[in-house]
This record gives C-alpha cells, structure tokens and sequence, in this order.
C-alpha cells in the first residue's frame, strides 16, 4: 500500500495560553474525503490552517507526499515551494467566495490565474481551458467575461471552486463550502463537488458545522470538540451510531422539518 | 551646447552634500549589480515639489561630473518648463555644460520619453518615475509585492494582459507597459510610451531609473534583455502612427497630437523636439512645415 497523500501527528496550537487544537493525527489518502466537523470555536479552523500550513504548530507534524513521490513535513517547505504546491497541487476553497476570488477580475482570468502563474503563456489556450471548466462547474460559458460581482452567491462558490481545479490538484481544503447559501443552491452545489470529487479522484479535507454536508460528500468524518478529536470513523458509522455523548447531542440537534 | 559656467557660490556640487551622494551612489551600484531590482535609498527633499522629477534629479545629482554634458527632456521636449528648470537648476549648481542635442550628451534625465536618436556606449539615461511598483495596482500591499519579486511569483502580470485581450480584444496598455529584465525581474520602465519598449532591450547605454516618494532605484546596465510581456498569440506590438510627422515628415518616431484649431483640426508632430529639428535641418520637411516671409527674416 502507498504512503498516505498527507499525514498528521500529534498537531497541536497553542494561541498562547488558548488552545487551538491539540493532538490531532489522521491519514488522508488520494480520492479520499474527510469531514471535519463540530461546533464554532472547537479548533476546526485552526485545524485547516495547520494542515494546509498557513500556520505553524507548536508541535506535532504535517507530512505530505508530494507529486515525485518524495515526503515532505510542510513546515520545512519554503515560501516557494509552499506557494507552488498551494497553485498547483492544493486547492482551497473559502466559505466567503469573495476572499477566494479576485473580485475586480473577470471570472475567466480567476480561471486563468493559476494556470499563468505557472507559466501558461497562450492566450486562446488558456480562454479555452477556463471556457471548459465553467462548463463544468455549469456556469454559463457566455458569462466569461462578467466579474463575480455580478454573479450570484452559487455562482461563485462554483467559479471559486473552478479556479481551484483548473490545475487538477490533488488534495483540496474546503472551509463551510455552502455556508451562507441557500438549501436548494446548496443541494446542487454539493452534487457538483460530489461528482467532481469522484470524477478526478480528489482527496479532500472539508471542515463544516453542517452534518448534511458531511454525510453527504465524505467517507470519513473527525468531530471536534474544544481543540480535541472527540470521535473519527466512517461518515455513516458515527452518524448513524454516535458513540460519544457530544457526538449524539450533534446529531439529535440535527432539525427534522 | 551651452559650455561649462562657473557654479552659484553657497552650493555644493550639483546641490546634494557628498555624503548624500555616495548614498545615492551606492543604491545605483547594487541596482545595476541586480537589473530590474527596485533599491530602497534615502531619498532626501529636493527644492521642487514630488512629481516633477525628484528621484531623477537626484540621481543625476550624484552621477554628474564637471566635465558632463546634461540634457532633460519632458515628454521628448527640451522647451517645457519641467526640462528647463531642471536644466537650469543643475546649470547654476554644477555648472556643467548643457545641451539640447542628444548625441552631444553624456547624461539625459528624462520624464516619460526615450530620445529617437539611438543611444551610445557612454551615455546615461536619467528616468523621473513616479511609481515604481509594477504590481501596485495589482496587489495594494507592499510587504506582498516584496515577496512576489522575491519569488518571481508574476503570475498576476499575465491576468492584468488576460483581462485587457478580454475586454478590449487586444492589450490595451499604452505606457508603462511592464518589462521583464534578464528573465528575472518584472519591471515598470515609467511611463513611457510602449512605442519605446524595445530601445531599452540590449540598449548600449546605462539606464537608471530614480524614484524621489517612493524612495526607489533600479537600473538597466548597459546590453541588458529586456523583454515586453505579452501572450504568444497576442505578442507585444509597438504603437504605430498613420501619418508621418506634420514637420518634419519622420514616419519612425512617437508622435504628439496638437490641436490647431476651434474646428477639430489637429496635426501630430514628433515629440522628440530635438529629433524633429534636426532633421528639419537635414532637409526633411513635413505638410505643415511653412516658411519664414522673406520680410520676416533678418
């Protein structure tokens, strides 16, 4: 069997005496999708950050293998090569499109900007590539030259997701990546990433507060609770058969309409 | 060529104290050293106000000799009060030799043109630039913009070109069109016109750029690459006029347009005034050159 893609030991911050999240350790493999979930405050995005390292841990490590196979700890990595891989083999996707998206430039040249950073230099090649992957994020290819302010909240969560794979990463950061949409935008919204994820065999590490989201779209799910891993195992195991008491107080809190 | 004056009493030579000087001097060195680089320096206040070239005059205040010959030129124009007072002004402080022509020159300070005449082995050229970020209004922060020069992390660049073929179906820039230099750095040449891109590319003379606010100089060494950025399907293309000049006929030069009436006629004429007058002299003439009454002259 194959190293993991992205392997964490014993990750632990500390805001000086406030915790942000402490010994946290998992595997994520290729094509694999791990929810991160839990209530505001319980360390999930501090988690994201160490992980996609944004952030140093006090302690603990983050190793990644990288696309020569080689196996890196990501704190030892340069601002270089960290930037490199974040344009090319990572993705990360914002809950607030605005802060993922260039908002002043057209939705092709948000497309397009990773492709030129690293080094496309053709024009009609480039157009072409951002026409087919608003296509596939089923954004209208008519709308390429429209900046995002005049899209909708779906609209750019999918574009800000396009940009994110125009690259074909391998590992994808998602944080809320339907929050502060609407449930039937929501719903399509996921069946994209759903069928996206499956498509180019994405691994994803995705951190919510919403447990449809994650029953939805990962196999393995992580619930935190105050900066510590509660509970991990498959998505449908812990849902359907919550072992921990915090765990099942999230799941019955859950409204049945 | 005006020669050589003896200086105001009261000055040091060309304005700047000598320790001033060797600052600047030492700023130009690494920036030569590092082609494209921007170098911090302790830009002091000069007696004109920022924006009327500063950071060239300051510049040229510390590489000038006794035995330089100065031109200034304000959008190719050696008439205009900008290029006349800075001319002026290093006149009664250094008292060198000034100059309109081009190649009698040994250092041109320059606000926004590059000479027709091609430069030589020798030669200085002095740029007043206002901003010397070229991915200022790309990327508000500096503190990030240092770290993308650091990294040659210019993909940013290419969005601006992308965004412009986008809307307007072709790069729109007409000045400050950004350079690439040896490869390496990304560079603002000031804003020339595009027309000028290509002569600062393997140019035999040294290129110092001097930005007084911003506190910044950077230079081109003589026989530097310096390569327009564009797209392979939509290469770099210099401006091109339709009409020759109006005066002197040249149809290889940048080219102003003048309005000359209240009834929307208008003539384009060289903006290098020297360019235009010595080849006036040389015979050429232009549709709207006319000539002195015979009464007139005396």
């Amino acid at each position: 069997m194959t190293a993991p893609l992205l392997e964490a030991r014993g990750l632990t911050k500390w805001y000086g005496d406030r915790l942000g999240c402490r010994d946290v350790a998992f595997d994520i493999h290729e094509g694999e999708v791990l929810a991160i979930v839990g209530e505001s405050g319980s360390g999930k995005s501090t988690l994201l950050s160490l992980l996609s390292g944004q952030l140093a841990p006090t302690s603990g490590s983050v190793a990644y293998r990288m696309r020569d196979g080689a196996i890196r700890d990501l704190v030892s990595l340069s601002e270089a090569e960290r930037r490199f891989l974040f344009r090319t083999d990572w993705g990360f996707v914002h809950q607030d499109a605005a802060k993922g998206l260039r908002m002043g430039v057209s939705a092709g040249g948000n497309v397009g900007e990773r492709l030129m950073a690293v080094g496309a230099r053709h024009y009609g090649d480039i157009r072409a590539k951002a026409e087919d992957w608003l296509e596939r994020v089923e954004i209208e290819v008519g709308r390429i030259d429209e900046k995002p302010t005049a899209y909708s909240g779906g609209m750019r969560q999918r574009l800000q997701i396009a940009r994110n794979l125009v690259t074909a990463p391998r590992l994808v950061f998602m944080d809320e990546p339907t929050g502060g949409l609407d449930v039937s935008v929501q719903a399509r919204l996921l069946d994209l990433l759903r069928r996206l994820v499956a498509d180019m065999g994405l691994a994803v590490i995705v951190v919510t507060h919403d447990l449809a989201v994650a029953r939805l779209l990962s196999d393995r799910i992580m619930v935190m609770r105050r900066g510590r891993v509660i509970e991990a195992g498959l998505t449908d195991r812990v849902l359907d058969d919550p072992r921990e008491a915090y765990t099942q107080l999230l799941v019955s809190s859950i409204l049945q309409p | 060529m005006t020669a050589p004056i003896k200086p105001a009493e009261g000055y040091a030579f060309a304005y700047l104290d000598e320790q001033t000087k060797r600052m600047i001097r030492r700023a130009i060195l690494k920036a030569v050293a590092i082609p494209g680089h921007q170098v911090p320096f302790a830009a002091r206040d000069m007696p004109m106000p920022y924006g009327w070239g500063t950071g060239g005059i300051q510049v040229t205040a510390a590489i000038l000799g006794p035995a330089d010959v100065l031109k200034v030129i304000d959008q190719g124009a050696d008439d205009t009060t900008n290029a006349v007072s800075i001319r002026a002004f290093f006149q009664k402080t250094a008292g060198v030799a000034v100059t309109t022509r081009t190649s009698e020159a040994t250092v041109v300070q320059t606000r926004h043109r590059i000479p027709e005449k091609p430069l030589v082995a020798g030669q200085t050229l002095v740029y007043q630039v206002p901003i010397p970020e070229p991915l200022r209004f790309l990327e508000p922060r500096e503190t990030e913009t240092r770290v993308m020069h650091a990294l040659a992390d210019y993909g940013l660049m290419h969005v601006k070109l992308y965004e412009d073929i986008a809307t307007h179906g072709h790069i729109a820039k007409t000045y400050a069109y950004p350079v690439k230099v040896e490869g390496r750095y990304v560079m603002d040449p000031s804003p020339i016109p595009k027309f000028d891109n290509p002569k600062m590319h393997m140019s035999p003379a040294l290129q110092l750029f001097g930005a007084g606010r911003e506190k910044r100089i950077y230079a081109l060494p003589p026989f530097t690459r310096v390569a327009s950025l564009d797209f392979e399907d939509h290469p770099f293309e210099r401006t091109r006029f339709e009409a020759p000049c109006a005066l002197c006929g040249a149809t290889d030069a940048y080219l102003d347009e003048v309005v000359i009436d209240d009834r929307g006629g208008r003539m384009f004429v060289c903006s290098d005034t020297d360019h235009c007058e010595t080849r006036r002299q040389e015979g050429h003439r232009g549709a709207l050159l006319g000539d002195i009454p015979e009464e007139a002259r005396s």
